[in-house]
């Protein structure tokens, strides 16, 4: 379970200081999938990155009883002078995970063959985003954090993208941010629009989207 | 997979914790040290390679020079002890300053701490210090341009206390420099500056003593001239106070936490 009580987030901006997330509460069973619509700049990266524990909230607290990932398919942690499998290597010995029993899985699902082994600066962004994603799914999670699904490949890649974790891994949580309502219609069975920094469930993904477009 | 993050919900918050910080520290030194040194040449080997050049470049103008004031200690080991001192407080504030800016993104692995990507910086600085005076000391003593020093015990003790002020300092001024860039443009000369008056270059014996007391407030000169003590021993005349530097190293770590502290609720990865 991931329990948000009362969370505030407020930045400090030239402009004085501005209110992303006003006192926000949701709880997170095993196994739900969590669909969050907002629009650009509504505040879904902070909720996410708060929810990720890469940062901190003003007030309020974030409880995890079950294990968290990181944005899926985040490559910003990558070091460019480092290869594919130096990065790999990193994230595994964090999780503490045997590195050994995922070179080939994702050597296999990246398609970067040999390439695994070269610096990650020297890869193209298509490359980059498929190590990410592979690594993504080299460590398990209770819960899948996701901020936005990003195109990632070509056609086949992608499918393969979402057998991976929406077959093969169906019955982990979830929470997808996006503003697009179609997405979260595919994936999702609860229905959540963020605006104005308060979160807002509905029971269905019409009447939520209906609210979505009226904002 | 599951299963091996399976065992550890078992144990202890406290002992989970404690491995899981050993693990990600490991795993972010590692990280360093490829991306410092990479794999071409002679690799991490750089870590101890590079202060030792620095200590053998000092060592050589300290001896032609005649550095040290017509005093009768031997000017190679006078040399090694002092610029390996230095080389131990000064590199720790540099490596940190600056060291939270380029691991943000890191923040996304929750696990992943702003003290442990101090700490592995200060580890490894601390660690090619050391190599360095080690290996040069045993290479100057096995051919005889140093004798072995008197109490090994006091110089490690004297390294000890210069390893934990480098360390409170770095984590201190690495914090602050989250905060304001005026840290690093203060650093460099503050350094540069701080270098012939930290003892590294003098015994306090060789000043007036109007002048002892004030080099003495320096924290640094305490450490080098116990390491000195155990070196020389009776040879030359100490002046340190080790609880005075230590009571400083305490000051600077509780200010450091809790500046970390004040950061790491504050961090703002993109």
């Amino acid at each position: 379970m991931i329990c948000i009580s009362n969370v505030v987030k407020k930045y400090h901006t030239r402009h004085g200081e501005v209110t992303v997330l006003d006192n926000i509460n949701l709880t997170i069973c095993k196994g739900e999938k969590v669909g969050i619509l907002g629009l650009n700049g509504s505040g879904k990266s902070t909720l996410i990155r708060l929810i990720s524990g890469a940062e901190q909230p003003n007030f309020g607290s974030i409880t995890r009883k079950m294990s968290v990932s990181w944005p899926l398919a985040f490559g910003g942690a990558f070091q460019g002078s480092l290869t594919g499998f130096d990065n790999l290597r990193f994230i595994c010995r964090i999780y503490g995970v045997v590195v050994e029993s995922r070179i080939d899985y994702v050597q296999d699902f990246s398609e970067l063959g040999k390439f695994l082994y070269e610096p990650v600066k020297t890869y193209s962004s298509g490359m980059r985003a498929r190590l990410a994603f592979a690594i993504s799914m080299a460590v398990e999670f209770d819960c899948f954090l996701i901020d936005e699904i990003i195109a990632v490949g070509d056609n086949r890649f992608q499918e393969k993208c979402q057998q991976e974790l929406f077959e093969k891994r169906k019955n982990r949580a979830m929470i997808m941010v996006s503003h697009d309502p179609h997405n979260i219609k595919k994936h999702c069975s609860r229905f959540i629009v963020l605006h104005q920094g308060i979160l807002q469930e509905f029971t269905d993904i019409v009447t939520a989207f209906e609210y979505y477009q009226k904002n | 997979m599951t299963d091996q993050m399976q065992p550890m919900l078992h144990e202890t918050s406290l002992l989970r914790s404690f491995r899981i910080q050993m693990r990600v520290i490991g795993a972010l030194l590692m990280r360093e040290v490829l991306t410092r040194y990479g794999r071409h040449n002679i690799g991490f080997l750089w870590l101890f390679i590079e202060p030792m050049l620095f200590t053998l470049g000092v060592t050589a103008l300290w001896t032609f020079s005649n550095a040290h004031h017509g005093s009768n200690i031997p000017i190679v080991a006078f040399a090694v002890t002092g610029y390996s001192s230095v080389l131990l407080w000064r590199n720790m504030p540099g490596r940190a300053i600056g060291a939270v800016e380029p691991n943000l993104s890191l923040m996304y692995h929750r696990n992943v701490k702003i003290i442990d990507v101090f700490a592995a910086r200060l580890l490894l600085e601390a660690a090619g210090a050391t190599t360095s005076f080690f290996v040069l000391s045993i290479v100057w003593i096995s051919i005889g341009w140093m004798q072995p020093p008197q109490d090994i015990l006091k110089v490690l003790f004297g390294w000890f206390m210069l390893a934990w002020f480098g360390a409170s300092l770095a984590l201190l001024l690495g914090c602050l420099s989250e905060r304001s860039e005026v840290v690093d443009k203060i650093w460099h000369p503050a350094a540069y500056l701080l270098f012939p008056l930290s003892g590294a270059a003098f015994m306090v014996d060789f000043l007036p003593s109007a002048a002892q007391k004030v080099i003495l407030i320096l924290p640094m000169v305490h450490g080098v001239e116990l390491l000195r003590e155990g070196y020389f021993g009776s040879f030359v005349h100490a002046h340190y106070d080790i609880p005075y530097m230590a009571a400083v190293c305490f000051g600077l770590t509780v200010l450091a936490l809790a500046q970390e502290r004040f950061i790491s609720q504050r961090v703002t990865p993109e």
